[in-house]
């Protein structure tokens, strides 16, 4: 008698199980400390889930997100302080609106990025994030440059003023995921994989590339323009160089990379490893330690794993199977081959 | 807004592009080259010119050698750490090259930057000699002399690059692997021993452009990011792989800058060339002298 489980209903336990115990988490452990951690963490979680979704299925790495993180900040910033808003549960209202906004303003970015290829667009988006970390500075009537803005204090109580912004953000998440879920698993996800492997021969096929690309990487952006909301929120204030901040993307792509690009699991855990370290090495480390562990960290994943930890591990536990006999499917190829369907 | 051009000004914000720019384009060539011969986008570029600034800064400080005589001692130390990384992290890489490597050189970046800042710290440090905190009078501009030394190193540098790749047996082979790296190897030159020679050929002109650097602007173990936005922007409006289009592209940049600097306002320099590029990016996406972007085969 066999004793393994459908595995069409192991597809489906297993998200379930960790998504009640992502729930349950603040719960279990109401340590303040350990629960604004989680809070961050899901915030990386969705920003790499939403990057995966443009640039882990199109093959075009962007290091530009943060400006869409930048947006999202400035617009509830902005709407809260010139409307005078209070805090409290109406101002995760505008994290939507935010969302929206850099949706829009992905729209002529992308436009214009996109026109690169490779490498020319990995720097070019860089180089937006700095453009934009320039005007915030420097549009003082508008953004009040260096001095930042602040935000209305939420005045939520002292014992469960974190479960709020954890339970939005969880949902956020989840959202990013079944949106990544549904386009990986439509024919508008194979046009991108598609273009990820080889955009001229899609293009030949009739896949629509242009627009592919820059709804993509507009769905992206309105991603990480909520999180940059939720961010700005669940800081107080806002500062040009920490919204438009280049390293923000980086470490979400470290975090993409680390998990693995393309799947869904890798994202998520990419964020929860990385930034479970960076607190730990901010707290308890000297200077210039934690930058040697994520090198580091890098080197050995990328030399010895170039894949990813989930798709690396996905491989050995499927050949640990073969070799006991247990059936399953034999060894996956690390990169499928993608068929472009007709029409 | 204040728009007022004064010719004298205008002068010698034009002049001090001209001499940074040329430093600037001693980086971006290394960075230039490495990307022609090998794909590879090497992120860590930056990171060498730091460590390269902080080992002339040791060797002045504890061996009181002077800052251009150390490029006898850092060229070479630098041209060992590039073949160190070439065979160790960059040799490596067989698939997807360009994508990994991104991320490879961003960690070699990384380790620099923490094993700086353990050693150093992150106060800002500066460069001192006597050329740099002397200078003269050219009309209204005032001109350290270092600026018109590190001109003279890097054009007296960027020459025997130029007469290395164009002039030597060495020169025709990678010249031949930036055309096309399958027919090179085939019709028999060693495409591993050229890559890493060219690659350390590439990080030892950073220890040139780290003195400079230096001795020119304040820089702390965290300077790399910035450094490294300004060489990729260079390289991308010179065109990727062309070693003149980045000799071009650095000069642009800087005198752009340093023009807005004048005419408009400091805040603004890097905004107006930043977005320059990108406009020029919309019509010619290859950038200046990059060739039109073919498949792979």
């Amino acid at each position: 008698m066999k004793r393994s489980l459908n595995p069409r209903l192991v597809k489906i336990v297993w998200p379930l199980l960790l998504l009640v115990a992502a729930i349950l988490f603040p719960l279990v452990f109401p340590n303040p400390a350990l629960d604004n951690i989680a809070v961050l963490t899901l915030m990386y979680a969705a920003m790499a889930t939403a990057w995966n979704i443009f640039s882990g299925y199109t093959g075009y790495n962007s290091l530009g997100h943060s400006t869409f993180f930048g947006f999202g900040a400035y617009v509830i910033a902005l709407i809260s302080v010139d409307k005078g808003l209070e805090g409290g549960f109406s101002l995760f209202l505008l994290v939507p609106v935010a969302g929206v906004v850099a949706a829009l303003a992905a729209i002529p970015i992308g436009w214009i990025t996109l026109r690169t290829r490779g490498h020319a667009f990995v720097v070019i988006t860089l180089i937006t994030v700095f453009i934009f970390q320039l005007l915030a500075f420097n549009l003082r009537g508008f953004t009040n440059g260096s001095i930042g803005l602040f935000l209305p204090a939420p005045g939520f109580g002292v014992d469960w003023f974190l479960l709020p912004y954890y339970y939005i953000q969880l949902a956020i998440l989840v959202l990013a995921l079944l949106t990544s879920l549904y386009i990986r698993s439509s024919r508008y996800g194979l046009w991108l994989l598609a273009i990820r492997d080889d955009e001229d021969r899609a293009e030949g096929l009739g896949v629509r590339t242009g627009t592919s690309k820059l709804i993509a990487f507009v769905i992206s952006a309105f991603f990480v323009g909520m999180v940059g909301a939720m961010y700005a929120y669940f800081i107080g204030s806002i500062y040009p160089q920490y919204v438009f901040d280049p390293a923000l993307t980086i470490t979400i792509v470290l975090m993409a990379f680390l998990g693995g690009v393309g799947t869904l699991a890798g994202p998520i855990l990419g964020a929860i490893i990385l930034e479970t370290a960076q607190q730990y090495f901010s707290i308890y480390a000297p200077t210039g330690l934690y930058q040697i562990f994520l090198g580091a960290l890098f080197l050995i994943v990328i030399l010895l794993m170039p894949q990813g930890i989930v798709p690396s591990l996905a491989r050995l536990w499927t050949a640990w199977r073969v070799r006991r006999g247990a059936g399953g499917t034999p060894v996956a190829p690390e990169r499928q081959p993608v068929a472009v369907e007709k029409g | 807004m204040p728009f007022n051009v004064n010719p004298a000004e205008l002068f010698g914000a034009v002049l001090d592009g001209i001499l940074t720019g040329t430093v600037y384009a001693l980086m971006a060539t290394g960075l230039s080259l490495i990307f022609g011969v090998l794909d590879i986008i090497d992120v860590a570029q930056a990171g060498y010119v730091i460590l390269a600034a902080y080992l002339s800064f040791v060797l002045q400080g504890v061996l009181h050698i002077d800052l251009f005589l150390g490029l006898l001692i850092t060229m070479p130390l630098l041209f060992l750490v590039g073949l160190a990384v070439e065979l160790a992290f960059i040799r490596p890489l067989k698939r997807e090259r360009t994508q990994l490597s991104i991320l490879v050189t961003f960690g070699i970046g990384l380790v620099i930057e923490g094993v700086l800042g353990m050693a150093f710290g992150t106060t800002e440090q500066g460069l001192q000699a006597w050329y740099v905190t002397h200078g003269f009078q050219i009309g209204n501009a005032y001109v350290p002399y270092m600026y018109v030394f590190a001109f003279i190193l890097a054009v007296v540098l960027i020459a025997a690059l130029f007469v290395l790749l164009y002039r030597t047996k060495f020169g025709r082979s990678v010249r031949a692997l930036m055309q096309n790296r399958t027919a090179a190897q085939l019709i028999g030159i060693n495409v591993e021993r050229v890559s890493a020679i060219t690659f350390a050929i590439g990080v030892a002109l950073t220890a040139a452009g780290g003195m400079a650097y230096g001795a020119t602007t304040p820089f702390n173990n965290n300077s790399w990011y910035d450094l490294i936005t300004r060489l990729f922007a260079i390289i991308i409006l010179g065109g990727l792989g062309s070693v003149q289009g980045a000799l071009i592209g650095a000069i642009i940049m800087l005198v752009c800058s340093d023009v807005t600097a004048v005419v408009w306002s400091p805040v603004w320099s890097s905004a107006v060339f930043f977005l320059a590029l990108v406009l020029l990016l919309l019509f010619r996406p290859q950038g200046l002298f990059g060739r039109v972007a073919t498949r792979k085969q």
